[in-house]
């Protein structure tokens, strides 16, 4: 049972940051313009908008591991498992993967609101690679493991965020691949259908399959894998048993406490940047570029920031807390907000943010950051966040 | 039917899958076989919500061409007065109609699939070219309720198909492919160039005059090599040889002219669909 399955060898992958976004035919007309101008006077233009995602990446995954991937935001993990589940190709390098693979990028992919449970069943089934056969096989478990027997017949989009999550993970945990890719799923709903996910991970894990598992979640992490990767900056950190790997990486977080992200699917909020509190300066910041293409007026802007389980911890925006300084008619800026002696333990924590002006909505990205707060050990004694929660409030005992 | 997942055999007969630049070649076209359960889920999902939330729902797949030919008989037969050849001039429009209809649907729905199926390109593997060819399909449905209303008016009119209605469907086949080839171009550029997104109602709005929809080619000599060109006026033309009984002339020299341009631009539309669609992920 020690064959490898998956082999990579010196992949890299090169982005051109102009390919992101879509260019405009106007803007490769310019550049082509420019460009014999420039070779005639002898400029080179090095390419600034050329961007390594990753940089020789090189690992083997034999069957029935379950490969870890870890690192922060923007570090290249996600990049690597589209690679992995071919939605895009290697710069250079190459991958040999055998057996049938599954990837689970994100959950409910191709849902659609008009349909109903059912419908969006065998639709999502189809999009993931199942057959109809195999569906109809699975119908009634999937629909089982969702606990959505009641609205079947009900367009989704009348489902509470709760079953939506639900129904699609059900669609997916019931695929059977023999190598399974999954990006960071495992956080949706609420605590008890996490577990139940967890478990569905641990048996697919137990029945020999091999599965390549992205997550931010240290403790899925140190549960369900069998080997560890670290990435950073588009490269291999560092490699080996998970209980190893951890550490290195919340260590990490606590020499640079402060990482972007830069956010493609945003089209109002642009770029978070997120500074961890740390021993010297227990704050916790996000500074958020926006823009706007109609003037904001009164620009409002507001985060929520939930535990890994979806619970929201707490939140601000700047109706409630307003703004410092002149905010006035603006088409964009940089807000700063500061959360004081943020009183977080140690985990892994998500941020939402919304845009508006005054009252309209602009802009809403949910789960738009992930961080992790490392710097806060719990005292000797206590019980891990999970039991006690958390947030940190000092409590002063005293018999009477 | 795919095989039961349980049944694959052992990874050491799998073929091994290769994934490195400009390589993702190899199993493409079995791919694609494989996946057209997809294809089929694709298009049964674009026809079921399509008139969802709607009060006429499939009443608007006749409203249009209806609407078009009571039009196109007013502005061409009655105005202009072209010549209909015996045949009653709503007739003449909606034998045109049929492949133009036909053809406009594919073309549209093909030309903005991969845009608008984005989060799919950018999150699962699969042949891109299910999303095109699943918008021919959804095409298809809307042209079946066209056919039905043709012939309600055509026996209305008093006028019966002959055996050359049996060839129809081979000019369906050949308008569908002009739309793959030409949806295929513009598919794969919209997800470079937004630009092109604007090309295609501009295009139909010119080609619906360009193609001798509202009129036939009988009586226009001299521009019928010009317009061979365009490769819908074939199409057309076999569309009223099909349908109008004998007053019309089968004229194989235009049709050959259009069948040809009409391979042209699928070998084309291919070709750049394929050398283009392992970066549409990263572009889209």
């Amino acid at each position: 049972m020690s064959d490898t399955v998956i082999t990579v060898e010196n992949v890299s992958k090169r982005y051109h940051l102009g390919m992101v976004r879509h260019d405009t035919l106007r803007d490769r007309l310019t550049h082509a313009m420019r460009a014999p101008l420039n070779r005639l006077r002898g400029v080179v233009e090095p390419d600034p908008t050329e961007f390594w995602a990753l940089r020789d990446i090189n690992f083997e995954v034999k069957r029935g591991e379950v490969l870890g991937i870890i690192g922060r935001n923007g570090a290249g993990k996600s990049t690597l498992l589209k690679i992995l589940s071919r939605i895009t190709e290697p710069t250079t390098g190459r991958i040999r993967i055998r057996g049938r693979v599954a990837s689970l990028l994100e959950v409910g992919t191709g849902f659609h609101p008009e349909l109903s449970g059912r419908e969006n069943i065998f639709l999502n089934g189809a999009i993931l690679g199942m057959s109809r056969a195999e569906i109809r096989r699975k119908f009634d478990e999937i629909v089982a493991f969702a606990e959505v027997e009641r609205f079947l017949d009900t367009p989704v989009k009348h489902y509470s965020s709760g079953m939506y999550v639900r129904l699609a993970f059900a669609v997916a945990a019931h695929l059977e691949p023999e190598i399974l890719i999954v990006d960071e799923v495992l956080a949706v709903g609420d605590a008890a259908f996490q577990q139940k996910c967890l478990g569905r991970m641990q048996t697919v894990a137990h029945d020999g399959r091999t599965i390549l598992f992205v997550s931010h979640n240290m403790d899925a992490m140190l549960h369900l894998c069998t080997h560890g990767i670290l990435i950073e900056g588009g490269r291999i950190k560092s490699r080996g048993e998970p209980a190893a790997i951890v550490p290195v990486y919340l260590n990490t977080g606590m020499n640079h406490g402060t990482y972007e992200a830069q956010l493609d699917k945003g089209h109002g909020i642009l770029r978070v940047t997120t500074e961890l509190p740390t021993e010297a300066r227990p704050d916790l910041v996000f500074v958020v570029m926006f823009r706007s293409e109609k003037r904001l007026n009164r620009p409002t802007l507001g985060v929520v920031v939930h535990s890994v389980a979806g619970a929201p911890l707490f939140g601000s925006n700047s109706l409630f807390h307003p703004w410092s300084g002149t905010t006035g008619p603006t088409a964009g800026g940089t807000a700063i907000v500061t959360f004081k002696e943020v009183p977080l333990w140690n985990g892994s924590y998500r941020a939402s943010f919304w845009l508006s002006d005054d009252r309209r909505p602009v802009d809403a990205l949910t789960d738009a950051v992930t961080f992790e707060v490392s710097s806060r050990h719990l005292p000797l004694g206590a019980p891990p966040p999970k039991e006690i929660g958390s947030v940190h409030v000092r409590g002063e005992w005293r018999i009477t | 039917m795919n095989p039961p997942v349980e049944e694959i055999p052992p990874p050491a007969t799998v073929p091994e899958l290769v994934l490195e630049a400009g390589r993702s070649d190899s199993h493409y076209w079995r791919d694609l076989w494989r996946y057209r359960e997809l294809l089929g889920f694709l298009a049964w999902r674009d026809i079921k919500v399509r008139y969802k939330q709607t009060v006429l729902g499939v009443a608007w797949a006749l409203v249009q061409p209806l609407i078009t030919m009571v039009l196109f008989t007013f502005v061409f037969g009655k105005l202009a007065g072209m010549p209909s050849g015996g045949v009653p001039y709503p007739l003449v429009v909606l034998a045109g109609l049929l492949p133009w209809q036909l053809f406009s649907a594919a073309f549209s729905g093909s030309s903005g699939s991969l845009v608008s199926n984005a989060n799919l390109v950018s999150k699962i593997y699969f042949p891109r070219l299910v999303v095109p060819l699943s918008a021919l399909a959804v095409a298809l449905v809307d042209f079946g309720i066209v056919v039905a209303l043709y012939g309600v008016v055509s026996a209305w009119f008093g006028v019966w198909p002959t055996w050359r209605v049996a060839l129809l469907p081979v000019f369906m086949f050949v308008a569908l492919l002009i739309a793959l080839g030409a949806g295929l171009w513009l598919t794969a550029l919209t997800v470079r160039y937004r630009d092109f997104r604007f090309i295609v109602p501009f295009l139909l709005q010119v080609g619906v005059f360009v193609t001798p929809v509202g009129y036939r080619t009988d009586n226009l000599p001299n521009w019928r090599e010009l317009l061979a060109l365009n490769p819908l006026t074939g199409v057309v033309d076999a569309f009223r040889w099909c349908l109008l009984g004998d007053g019309v002339q089968f004229k194989l020299q235009l049709f050959g002219t259009s069948l040809l341009v009409a391979l042209l631009l699928l070998a084309t539309g291919l070709w750049y669909f394929r050398k283009t669609e392992r970066t549409f992920a990263d572009a889209i």
